[in-house]
């Protein structure tokens, strides 16, 4: 059996046990279709390797859960149409080198524009406090696991009664995407590998109907190699019994009620709006938040004019087909040719957690290497 | 991003209890207790820290684990350049 890394593994007899177990009981009957919802997790199955330590009839498919790989490219624009009038222009790291249609975060800082990378919403909101003749517009990204950040930074900044601070609000929720891919008439999956950080604020309970209504097992699952694994056992023993049922494999971390202060500042600040457009799946209604009313002073779409561009991906590029697990990685058209992590075309290729970016970093070069090495 | 990086608290500012001071291996940077105010970390507690708000409090095995998959995932190093703030966390 190819065990790379698994030298590499704390307990690496366990992870023998555990890969036997999920051999025991896949058989070789019939196939089995598991996504993993979160794009740390798509990142860990490439680092690990853990596809070369699966059988071959457990596909991993990998799910929507990368903000970065999921925002419009529309909205990039919009952020950056903001920053043009005299805007410090803040965002994670993730962010800047995504492209907008006329170059990225990073391309504009080159022309000139005041683009700064930070760590957290409050080191944006520091910034603000440093600069007080100009204004800080924070680009918000991600899911519940980042959204209590932000909230709780406009609550200090409210508290604070900071002027020259704003939010560009693009965080989303995972549940109505998941819900989205479940009414997609080309997917077909059997099982879930449930988001373990954005679980923390969450819980586990808003999963249930995905186990009650759609009867499909899911388990909320760490970022090791062994819990991802374990986290597969426990769905396959699930199939194999018929059960659907919710599951918490990360329980050391993830509390089944999730943080209910972290709900508390999102209700706080955040409102649902009716739909959000996002890379790949389209329109989805109640999956994004806006900043409600009693924020509006620290919304960017309330204190600027936003153009509210609505850019079309690349033809050619194939990141909707991807996101959605339709096509693997190296089957569009551009990857690994005009399509790499230095140039990226599509955001599955510019953050590690995008599965392009991941492919391309193990699998793809894995390939080459094993090509050189046979001509060699 | 959706990965958290562990810190072990080692002060909270006496005049703003939400506010601490945490080492994330061997880095020191301020963090905000703001998401945690049902259970309070004390100085010594282990906490996830995210895009630098402490999300959930860990046990010190649980710290050492997530500390090592991070280094095999090859995202420690650019985790604790994101945690020095890019410059930021030296200005007052």
């Amino acid at each position: 059996m190819p065990m790379r890394f698994v030298d590499e593994f704390r307990e690496p007899e366990l992870i023998s046990k555990t890969v036997e177990e999920i051999r025991r009981l896949a058989g070789t009957e019939r196939h089995y279709r598991m996504m993993e919802v979160c794009g740390g997790h798509t990142h860990a199955i490439y680092r690990f390797g853990l596809k070369d330590i699966l059988p071959g009839n457990i596909e991993l498919i990998h799910g929507p859960g990368c903000p970065v790989c999921v925002l419009p490219m529309g909205r990039i624009d919009d952020g950056l149409a903001i920053a043009q009038s005299d805007v410090i222009f803040a965002a994670f790291g993730d962010m800047m080198r995504v492209p907008g249609t006329q170059g990225s975060p990073l391309e504009h800082k080159a022309r000139g524009m005041d683009v700064r990378i930070v760590y957290s919403p409050a080191d944006a909101l520091k910034l603000a406090r440093l600069n007080p003749d100009k204004h800080v517009m924070f680009f918000a990204i991600g899911f519940e696991t980042t959204a209590p950040s932000t909230a709780l930074t406009m609550m200090r900044a409210r508290a604070e009664k900071i002027r020259n601070f704003s939010v560009f609000c693009n965080h989303v929720t995972i549940i109505p995407a998941i819900r989205a891919i479940l009414d997609s008439p080309d997917m077909r999956l059997d099982a879930f590998i449930g988001p373990g950080h954005v679980s923390t604020v969450i819980g586990c309970r808003p999963y249930e109907w995905i186990a009650q209504n759609e009867h499909k097992p899911i388990v909320v699952s760490g970022f090791e190699p062994l819990d991802m694994l374990q986290s597969i056992v426990m769905l396959l023993r699930q199939l194999k019994a018929g059960q659907a049922k919710v599951e918490n494999q990360y329980k050391r971390v993830v509390p089944w009620e999730g943080n209910r202060a972290a709900l508390r500042a999102m209700a706080e600040v955040f409102q649902l709006r009716p739909y959000f457009e996002w890379r790949g799946l389209g329109f989805i209604s109640q999956s994004a938040l806006r900043i409600n009313d009693k924020y509006s002073e620290f919304d960017a779409e309330q204190r600027f004019e936003v153009p509210g561009i609505r850019v079309t991906d690349p033809k050619a590029a194939q990141c909707g087909e991807v996101l959605k697990g339709v096509l693997k990685p190296h089957q569009c058209k551009l990857f690994g040719r005009e399509c790499t992590p230095e140039h990226p075309v599509g955001a599955l290729m510019v953050s590690t957690e995008g599965s392009c970016a991941a492919y391309y970093n193990y699998e793809h070069r894995k390939a080459a290497m094993v090509g050189l090495s046979s001509i060699a | 991003m959706c990965l958290a990086i562990p810190g072990r608290i080692v002060e909270i500012y006496s005049d703003n209890p939400d506010s601490a001071l945490v080492d994330v291996v061997g880095v020191r940077r301020k963090i905000d207790l703001g998401l945690l105010p049902d259970d309070k970390p004390a100085p010594g507690d282990w906490v996830l820290v995210h895009v630098g708000f402490a999300m959930s409090k860990i046990s010190e095995q649980d710290a050492a684990d997530q500390i090592h998959t991070l280094r095999m995932l090859g995202e420690m190093e650019g985790a604790i350049e994101e945690v020095k703030g890019y410059g930021l966390e030296d200005l007052n």
